[in-house]
């Protein structure tokens, strides 16, 4: 299993814009690495570093120490997101597009031709379920339709590596279980998926190893499995591991 | 350079899926027509009048129009997270501005033609003839007047944070340098020194947009100005451009993303 996501000693700070504030530190020397064909999932608190650290592997945000490699490309250089797929949180996509429309715009930034593009639009509507729609503008969706067109453009280009920051925040059950679905679809066709959950009940069920970091330190890394341990599920083990204590009942 | 054709697609199918464009051609329109109705005191020359008109309201749409397509285009891909999903394709940000900037040129080109078109048709309805030569320099001044508007409201878009306080800022300037900066040169021999030095540099430093307007080569039916003439007036334009471009270039480079 070749490495396909490395970070070395990734430390991020920002530096404060008013005068008297200290520089904050998002990330402390991250050491991270995702093999081919792999589902990681990237744990942590809100604010422990998480869309940092994916900011950077996509080239938002340079490293102040340390360095970021995508399929052994430094990230800086915009080469190494040709062969990526991305999903933020919450994006409302251009509204007087259609589904088709937009992903027929990113495709053509990937450099895909028209036949390509004609041949994989229709494929990537039917996955996330969108063909009914393809024609009608994007402002016309639900959220969740709105999340699956998310889906569909970071497919546009048949990624090796799909980066997914929150995918099923806000969705209803329904929602969560199709972008699940189209997780473990990926994972069957050989892609690897890198992701941030807060849902970690899904986590368990789909990842094949996951990361926790709080306050932008790595605290475990390991398969599923090992991390739970003797704890009775992955959130037990997660609060333990952040070092929450559970304040007893008065 | 297919990055920045298809950044700038998106741009012109925004313009015209959006109410703002027909909105302002259709006023342009009504106004117009109701002012060619009108035949005061059976003056010949009225038509004079009516040319007038129609160009200052197509001064003021297109300059709306470039300016207000313009200011919203990063902002608006902030608010909305959409920037993000495109910078994390192999798109570079230059690209990016550079579409920007090709997308919001060649929409206002489109609706200065639609502009212009409507405006041949009415003097020809009145004067029966159509020098379209004079239309051509006055439309491709204007145009190139645009590109100039454009890329500093870009520029704008990235130093201020809300696409209104661009937007007015980029009308100040610009009704600014129209209506005073041909004067800026004669006010500084008035003054004394250190203002008289400052005057001066900001007169030979801003875009003299007034060298674009032709409003009367096409009013008075004045014969055509060289095309030596034009072509440098195009390449000052084509410099201040890249001047704006630039410097949205490296301002953007320094921006973070959210």
């Amino acid at each position: 299993m070749s490495t396909i996501l490395k970070t070395e000693k990734l430390r991020v700070e920002f530096r404060s814009r008013e005068m008297r504030q200290a520089t904050k530190v998002a990330l402390l020397g991250l050491d991270l690495e995702v093999g081919t064909g792999e589902i990681f999932g990237f744990l942590g608190p809100n604010g422990a570093g998480k869309t940092t650290t994916m900011n950077v592997l996509l080239g938002f945000v340079p490293p102040t120490k340390g360095a970021a490699y995508l399929f052994g490309i430094d990230v800086r250089q915009p080469i190494a997101r040709q062969r990526i797929g991305y999903l933020p949180e919450m994006t409302y996509y251009y509204k007087f597009l259609s589904a088709e429309e937009l992903l027929r715009f990113y495709g053509k930034i990937f450099g895909l031709s028209r036949a390509v593009a004609d041949r994989r639009i229709p494929e990537l509507l039917k996955l996330v379920e969108l063909e009914h729609a393809a024609r009608r503008p994007i402002k016309s969706y639900s959220k969740g339709m709105q999340q699956r067109v998310g889906l569909a453009q970071a497919l546009i280009n048949d990624p090796d590596l799909l980066i997914l920051d929150e995918p099923t925040s806000g969705l209803d059950p329904l929602g969560r279980m199709k972008v699940r679905e189209i997780i473990q679809r990926l994972k069957n066709e050989g892609k690897t998926v890198f992701f941030s959950s807060h849902e970690l009940g899904e986590v368990e069920s789909v990842c094949d190893r996951v990361a926790i970091i709080h306050q932008g330190e790595l605290k475990a890394i390991g398969r599923v499995a090992d991390i739970t341990g003797s704890h009775a599920n992955l959130e037990k083990a997660f609060l333990e591991i952040i070092g929450y204590q559970p304040q007893p009942a008065s | 350079m297919n990055n920045i054709f298809a950044v700038a697609g998106v741009v012109i199918k925004e313009l015209y899926r959006r109410k703002d464009f027909y909105v302002l051609f259709i006023v342009t329109i009504l106004i117009c027509m109701v002012m060619a109705s009108v035949n005061i005191f059976n003056d010949a020359k009225i038509v004079r009048y009516l040319k007038e008109i129609s160009l200052d309201l197509i001064w003021l749409c297109s300059l709306v129009i470039a300016v207000t397509t313009t200011a919203r285009q990063i902002p608006a891909e902030r608010e909305n997270r959409t920037l993000l999903p495109l910078l994390a394709k192999p798109l570079t940000r230059a690209q990016l501005i550079l579409g920007k900037f090709l997308g919001c040129w060649l929409a206002c080109g489109l609706a200065l033609l639609c502009f212009y078109a409507f405006f041949g048709a009415l003097a020809a309805s009145r004067e029966h003839h159509w020098p379209l030569l004079n239309y051509v320099q006055a439309a491709s001044m204007h145009w190139f007047m645009l590109g100039v508007i454009v890329a500093f409201a870009l520029f704008g878009s990235l130093v201020f944070a809300a696409p209104s306080s661009n937007s007015t800022i980029c009308f100040v300037l610009i009704g600014g340098i129209l209506f005073v900066g041909r004067h800026l040169d004669q006010q500084a021999l008035k003054l004394s020194e250190p203002a008289r030095t400052l005057v001066d540099c900001i007169y030979f430093a801003i875009p003299h947009l007034e060298f674009y307007d032709m409003r009367d080569l096409v009013i008075h039916n004045w014969p055509l100005i060289g095309w030596e003439y034009i072509g440098v007036a195009l390449l000052y334009a084509a410099f201040y451009m890249a001047v704006f471009l630039l410097a949205a270039c490296v301002v953007f480079r320094r921006k973070p993303v959210n």
